[in-house]
């Protein structure tokens, strides 16, 4: 199926590559090129692309792209499925998904690479037995490597591949047993001009850092679960007792993974935790324009809103800004044309403000089109959808764990469109 | 230099040396090569090109010292070359020999460098196998499983036969993980070697049959890749795959669906009714079989769904909960291709999650919906917001949503629609304004309610700043006033007079048609134009220069006194264009309307021919009939056959023969049991742990099963050794439990199974037949009993078409067995078969029927039978039984025999009279049980409550009040007797 992987860099260069059939010559990687040139922006580049003898799939994350080959018929989600698991793995091994780490782990890399696909077919992609078989580095570990020579290569071979519960390694053994939930939601809202809602909605995600001796079977159940319309699940998670009584029961991966994500109902109305009160105007004349902008709390349910962050996307033509905020600070960036204002939390005595003029380049026509803000909050404490977890009971151990569950709300697309209709 | 060269002779040859002591037990035939691999050696060696490549003779130092640490960090050196596409092919003699090393990361970093490099250099290659093959017999399963992937790894033809024969080994290996293994190989080995299919087919055969989920993924893939024509070897492992779906990890799961979705197109008929799009044989596909038509007078609907298909559909639907993208998307293409039209909507939600996901996830996601939505609309309208474009997103994804957007409008939600695209017009993206405007104007094509709300919207634009966007928008009215040009000369005139300002040449062009071709509808205007053009002629684009040609051989026709000199002009100037193409134009023109002696017959026709009615451009979707491919599909990404590209065929119109999908399940699953408990123990032992797989902890309650079975020696009939069946024994275990959602039940009994006479062979003139209830879930018809029938010839002539024929009473549903063709002298049958008993005991009578004679017969089913056992908590079983008072509680108090005191002897007595599940009990001297009675799903609960001096107290609540009094007799029955 997946029959050789490139890593290529923002700048172009192909820096790893991984053949798991026969070798293919990374000038078949020059197609992809010529289609990256064209696109400018490197998310432009479409995932599917057809050579002459091969097909070219890739993934575009951490400003890396994630090339593969196939040669035949094969669903491209699943490859680009992979290939994000190969990101995700590399994200889980090393902290993050760089050239540089990559380049630094470049054994650890290829080992990794060697394990999950054979003969291009997935075979390990379970952290927890990738992390059995090839163990990740740590300063400690490393630093004893190179005094004896050990090595990050487990010499136990896993038996969670042979098992059915592929995803847990046997023996977890802790002193400190400990299962954490975070109940993660996004708004996505898209606002008109006039702040009415043109589309809003929840999704949520529940993470677990799950620290458990043993062979734990976990039961969480919600206080409101018909809230959820739609959800998708780790494997781990029985589906028949979701169906029959909704309630999540799985034996746990252990350490960190996402339990689930869910949709919530589009009958629910959704609360839009802050208003924007904004004017942006450009002058037919004079070549510069004014902004204003003002943010208050709405229905935020008594919690305070933080992180708060306002990102304009401005036409070409404004070359500067010149503004004052009452609160936090703004950043212009003149080639990205990107006006960035980190308010931080949100004081509902003081509101705060943005504002001051722009400068437009001379003689250019002034931009049509307003441009749109995006909203960037967090609120701790508050799953916005009202999502509640009742319990969290554990069979199948004697010991009793430490519990714990966070709710935190962010927003996820927030739009706030400043548009005149035709 | 000399000095140089002789020490690396040396050395190279020191590591042949080595090598061959480490590669002692090499067959004999390898030893010619050997020596000649030295002197190749010494050859390159001496070749003087080689010597820049110094840089890498420290690593072979490295590798030949003696300490592990050195080797290693050579090892990943080395490796990072190989990372970095650099040549390191000229280390292989020095790393080759550390193939045996001890150190297991030193040992699978060789292993890397080998499966890279072992192509370019066979002969050395050869020396690594005798390794692989000693570890192939190790008792470790991980060790041969890994010396059995890198052996097929090494793309070497010499040892085709010594992978063959090892694929074959490994194939039957005990170990479930070392049959994986071996799947992976026959793809390689099949790429390496096409010569060797049959063989290879014959193995995937064998494999196919396996029942351990870490294989079926695999085996699927190397059938996909082997012989995907070969959908014979599907037959007897379809209903299998289906049950171990939701078991197989989330890869396999994606290539067993897509198979199974081909499968399914060649054997079942279709589901679509009458009037779809695509169905061409919905006459015929009333008809599930011939067989079927005869007997299937009494029935009402016209299409029966295969029971196979609806399991198929059935064992997917969970999947669509999947995290992983690529199972969500196969599951849809699934639906779509093979469910019922009204149940594909299913999947809509799931699909509109992933768009939820990255980008390039949701690229292929849209363009599959896209597809969708073009011919079900239905489908997608209720999210249409999903679909609405955000200023972040990439621009393929805006394209594909704008397009989404487009085939989803209709009367009513066109307004909302157009509103959204009035403000994508004015992104600063301009080439997605542009697809808006095209996009604005299929939504007026489509409906011709907003014809006119659109044409005036896309008039507006013609005043827009920007250039693309009036040149779309010009392209596009020019689309739209061709399918009503009476009403718009206005319009016309509008654009007329945008002329001078516009300077895309497409919109030029498009403008200049547009007046030629209604130029009797501007009279006054297209004289001046034309006048414009030809002072500006030699500086237009040539696609201008071309409609221009046109504008004035159009005006030339209608309104010669004005135009007739500034024509000529044109044309002449057309003459000597550069472009050929204008001249060709140019002088075809002249040729057609200006009158001449040599201009013959066509001259008269110059009008018609020029100003003909032309039909308007039909503005569609590029996504109309994509579906031709298979949704998900890279092909149907790309709109192009990929290669190997498998077509998904049409339904066929009778449906192939259902029977060959049946599996003689007594012999299969009594080796197999015996198979995967030894096999378990194995791993056990290889592991040391006892809990940390089902496989091993389920082991013991197998073996316990087995054990129990050969004690009594009954012939005892053992349902497929699903998860479901060990679900209620080891509940902690967490895959039995995900997959016992296929069985809405589960069964937990294994009591001995009694074995009731149908027909004697006296009566039966040599055709003997008995029945039995294997307590199993119907298939047909989650409301009928299913019974097996075993049928036996005793005569000394073979029978042949043994089936059912009349039954009574006439109501009673039965789902019979497909006709026996031919059944020998002395060979028996097991067929089974689905009764809907209607929660009554009446017996079912019918006939069976040889092509002679036929007899009567009658199955009546014991009480308990009527029943499937249904798994609660214990709080539940109270909770329900407190809903079951008075009227619908029997109890009675009996006396039992002190052998059956334990609980488990009551189980065991219970559960042989009666098809009923056991509740897990907290208190000692209670038993429960729970069922629920087959056809209507009405709860049966019994409980047993001990009193002192072995007499208890049993209750029985259900609704059914008749039933529970007669359960409560054989109940009864069965444990005072014993």
């Amino acid at each position: 199926m997946i029959h050789s992987l490139f890593l290529i860099n923002h700048s172009g260069d192909i820096f790893l590559e991984k053949h798991w059939k026969s070798v293919i010559s990374r000038s078949v990687c020059d197609y992809f090129f010529e289609v990256k040139e064209k696109a400018v922006d490197p998310e432009n580049v479409p995932p599917v692309l057809q050579t002459p003898h091969h097909y070219l799939i890739s993934i575009y994350r951490g400003k890396l792209f994630f090339l593969s080959v196939v040669q035949t018929e094969v669903p491209p989600l699943f490859v680009i499925e992979f290939l994000h698991r190969v990101a995700d793995t590399f994200q889980d091994y090393f902290g993050e998904c760089s050239e540089g780490v990559i380049k630094d782990n470049l054994v650890t890399v290829y080992e990794l690479l060697e394990e999950m696909l054979d003969n291009g077919f997935p075979l390990a992609t379970e952290s927890n037995v990738l992390k059995e078989m090839i163990r990740p580095p740590n300063i400690l570990r490393s630093v004893v490597n190179t005094l004896t020579g050990g090595s990050n290569v487990g010499d136990t071979l896993p038996t969670g591949q042979l098992s059915n519960v592929p995803w847990r390694r046997a023996g977890v053994k802790y002193t400190n047993n400990e299962a954490y939930f975070d109940v993660v939601e996004e708004i996505d809202a898209i606002l008109d001009k006039s702040g009415t809602t043109v589309f809003a909605e929840i999704q949520g995600v529940v993470e677990a850092c799950v620290r458990l001796t043993g062979m734990p079977d976990l039961t969480l159940s919600f206080m409101n679960p018909r809230l959820l319309d739609d959800m998708s699940f780790h494997p781990c998670v029985r589906f028949k007792r979701w169906e029959s009584e909704r309630v999540l029961s799985f034996i746990p991966p252990d350490g960190n993974f996402t339990l689930m994500t869910y949709h919530v109902s589009s009958q629910n109305l959704v609360a839009i935790p802050v208003y924007v009160k904004q004017n942006i105007n450009f002058f037919e004349t004079g070549s510069c324009g004014r902004l204003d902008i003002t943010i208050g709390p709405k229905q935020n349910m008594g919690k305070t809103v933080e992180g708060l962050m306002v990102t304009i996307h401005m036409p070409k033509v404004v070359l500067s800004a010149n503004l004052t905020a009452t609160q936090g600070n703004y950043t212009y960036d003149l080639t990205t044309k990107v006006l960035v204002w980190d308010i931080g939390k949100l004081n509902p005595q003081k509101l705060p403000n943005l504002r001051g003029s722009l400068s437009m380049q001379a003689g250019a026509p002034k931009p049509e089109e307003n441009p749109s803000l995006n909203i960037d909050l967090k609120i701790q404490q508050l799953a916005i959808s009202g999502l509640k977890v009742s319990r969290l009971d554990m069979y199948g151990e004697k010991y009793k764990p430490f519990k714990g569950v966070k709710y935190l709300t962010k927003a996820g697309k927030f739009q706030r469109l400043s548009l005149s209709f035709l | 230099m000399d000095v140089g060269f002789s020490s690396l002779r040396s050395e190279a040859v020191g590591a042949v040396r080595t090598a061959m002591v480490s590669a002692e037990n090499l067959q004999l035939t390898l030893k010619a090569e050997l020596s000649q691999e030295e002197q190749a050696l010494t050859h390159i060696r001496s070749n003087p090109k080689e010597a820049h490549k110094a840089g890498n003779e420290d690593l072979k130092e490295m590798l030949e010292s003696s300490k592990e640490s050195l080797k290693l960090e050579a090892m990943k050196r080395i490796v990072g070359l190989i990372a970095k596409g650099k040549n390191a092919s000229e280390l292989f003699p020095a790393v080759v020999k550390n193939v045996a090393s001890k150190n297991i990361e030193l040992k699978k970093l060789v292993y890397v460098y080998l499966v890279r490099y072992a192509e370019e250099q066979q002969d050395l290659a050869l020396l690594s196998i005798s390794t692989f093959q000693r570890a192939l017999k190790d008792p470790n399963q991980f060790i041969r499983a890994s010396a059995l992937r890198v052996l097929s790894s090494i793309r070497v033809p010499i040892i085709v036969p010594i992978m063959m024969l090892a694929i074959k080994e490994a194939a039957a290996d005990l170990s479930p993980y070392v049959r994986k293994t071996s799947a992976h190989a026959i793809q390689k080995l099949f790429s390496l070697d096409a010569d060797q299919k049959e063989q290879l087919i014959e193995v995937i055969e064998k494999l196919l049959k396996d029942k351990s989920t870490l294989v079926a993924g695999s085996v699927v893939m190397a059938f996909e890749e082997v012989c995907p024509d070969r959908i014979d070897l599907i037959h007897k492992n379809y209903r299998k795959l289906c049950n171990l779906l939701v078991d197989v990890e989330e890869w396999g799961q994606v290539v067993i669906i897509s198979m199974l979705t081909r499968y399914a197109r060649t054997q079942f008929t279709s589901p679509w009714k009458e009037g779809a799009m695509f169905d061409e044989n919905n006459e015929k596909a009333f008809y599930e079989s011939d067989s079927e038509e005869k007997k299937g007078h009494t029935e009402e609907k016209p299409y029966i769904m295969d029971p196979d298909h609806r399991l198929l559909l059935r064992n997917t639907k969970p999947l669509l909960q999947s995290r992983n993208t690529a199972v969500v998307m196969s599951v849809a293409q699934l639906y779509w291709h093979l469910a019922p039209k009204h149940e594909v909507s299913i999947v809509t939600k799931s699909l509109v999650r992933l768009l939820r996901s990255h980008r390039e996830v949701q690229y292929i996601v849209l363009q599959n919906i896209a597809t969708m939505s073009i011919q079900r609309k239905g489908m997608f309208e209720p999210f249409m917001k999903s679909f609405y474009v955000r200023s972040t997103d990439a621009t393929h994804i805006k394209t594909l949503k704008l397009e989404i957007l487009t085939n989803l409008a209709n009367e009513a939600n066109i307004s909302t629609i157009l509103r959204e695209f009035q403000t994508y017009v004015k992104s600063q993206d301009k080439a997605f304004a542009a697809a808006t405007i095209q996009a604005i104007g299929r939504c007026a094509t489509n409906i011709s309610e907003v014809t006119d709300t659109c044409l005036n919207g896309l008039v507006l634009l013609l005043s827009n700043r920007d250039e693309t966007v009036v040149a779309e928008s010009v392209v596009v009215i020019k689309k739209l006033l061709q399918t009503q040009p009476t009403q718009h000369s206005e319009i016309i005139k509008h654009m007329a007079k945008l002329f001078d300002n516009i300077t895309v040449p497409m919109a030029r062009a498009s403008i200049l048609w547009l007046i030629g071709e209604y130029c009797e509808r501007v009279p006054k205007i297209a004289p001046d134009v034309l006048r414009k053009m030809a002072k500006s002629f030699t500086a237009e684009e040539d696609i201008v220069k071309l409609q221009t040609v046109n504008l004035a051989a159009k005006l030339y026709l209608t309104n010669s006194k004005q135009t007739k000199l500034l024509t000529q002009y044109i044309l002449n100037l057309g003459k000597y264009d550069q472009n050929y193409d204008i001249r060709d134009r140019t002088r075809f023109i002249r040729q057609l309307i200006v009158p001449s002696e040599k201009s013959g017959a066509l001259n008269k026709y110059a009008r018609r021919i020029l100003l003909a009615p032309k039909p308007a451009p039909v503005l569609e979707s590029s996504f109309k009939d994509r579906d031709r491919f298979q949704l998900g599909t890279l092909s149907h990404s790309l709109n192009s056959k990929a290669t190997g590209y498998q077509e998904l065929s049409d339904w066929p119109a009778v449906a192939p023969d259902q029977s060959v999908r049946n599996v003689e399940i007594i012999e299969a699953s009594g080796s197999d049991s015996e198979e995967e408990s030894s096999e378990s123990e194995k791993t056990s032992s290889d592991s040391g742990k006892s809990s940390s797989g089902s496989e091993q902890s389920s082991s013991e309650s197998e073996l316990e099963q087995k054990k129990k079975k050969k004690t009594k020696k009954v012939p005892q009939k053992k349902s497929k050794p699903t998860a479901a069946d060990r679900y209620s024994e080891i509940p902690a275990v967490c895959w039995s439990l995900r997959a016992s959602f296929f069985f809405p039940v589960t069964t937990s009994s294994f009591g001995p199974v009694k074995t009731y006479e149908l027909l004697h062979h006296m009566t039966g003139k040599g055709l003997a037949a008995k029945y039995h209830f294997p307590r199993q879930p119907c298939l047909y018809q989650p409301s009928m009993v299913a019974v097996q029938v075993i049928l036996s010839n005793s005569s000394d002539h073979s029978l042949e078409e043994i089936h059912i024929g009349d039954r009574s009473p006439a109501s009673l549903s039965i789902h019979c067995f497909n006709t026996i063709e031919r059944l020998e002298p002395e060979a028996s049958v097991t067929v089974s078969m689905g009764i809907d008993f209607s929660d009554s005991t009446q017996a079912a009578n019918f006939q069976l029927c040889t092509k002679e004679d036929q007899f009567s017969v009658s199955i009546q089913p014991a009480v308990g039978e009527l029943l499937m056992p249904s798994s609660m908590t214990e709080q539940d079983f109270c909770k329900e039984q407190g809903k079951l008072q008075g009227m619908n509680e029997t109890s009675a108090t009996i006396t039992m025999e002190t052998a059956n005191a334990s609980s488990q002897a009551i189980s065991k007595q219970v559960l042989s009279v009666a098809n009923v599940g056991v509740v897990s009990s907290s208190q000692n001297n209670f038993s429960r049980f729970a069922g629920r009675t087959v056809s209507s799903g009405a709860l049966v609960l019994v409980s047993l409550e001990l009193k002192e001096s072995s007499t208890a107290l049993l209750t029985i609540n259900t609704e059914k009040t008749v039933m529970a009094s007669m359960l409560l007799r054989d109940i009864k029955q069965a444990l005072t007797q014993a």
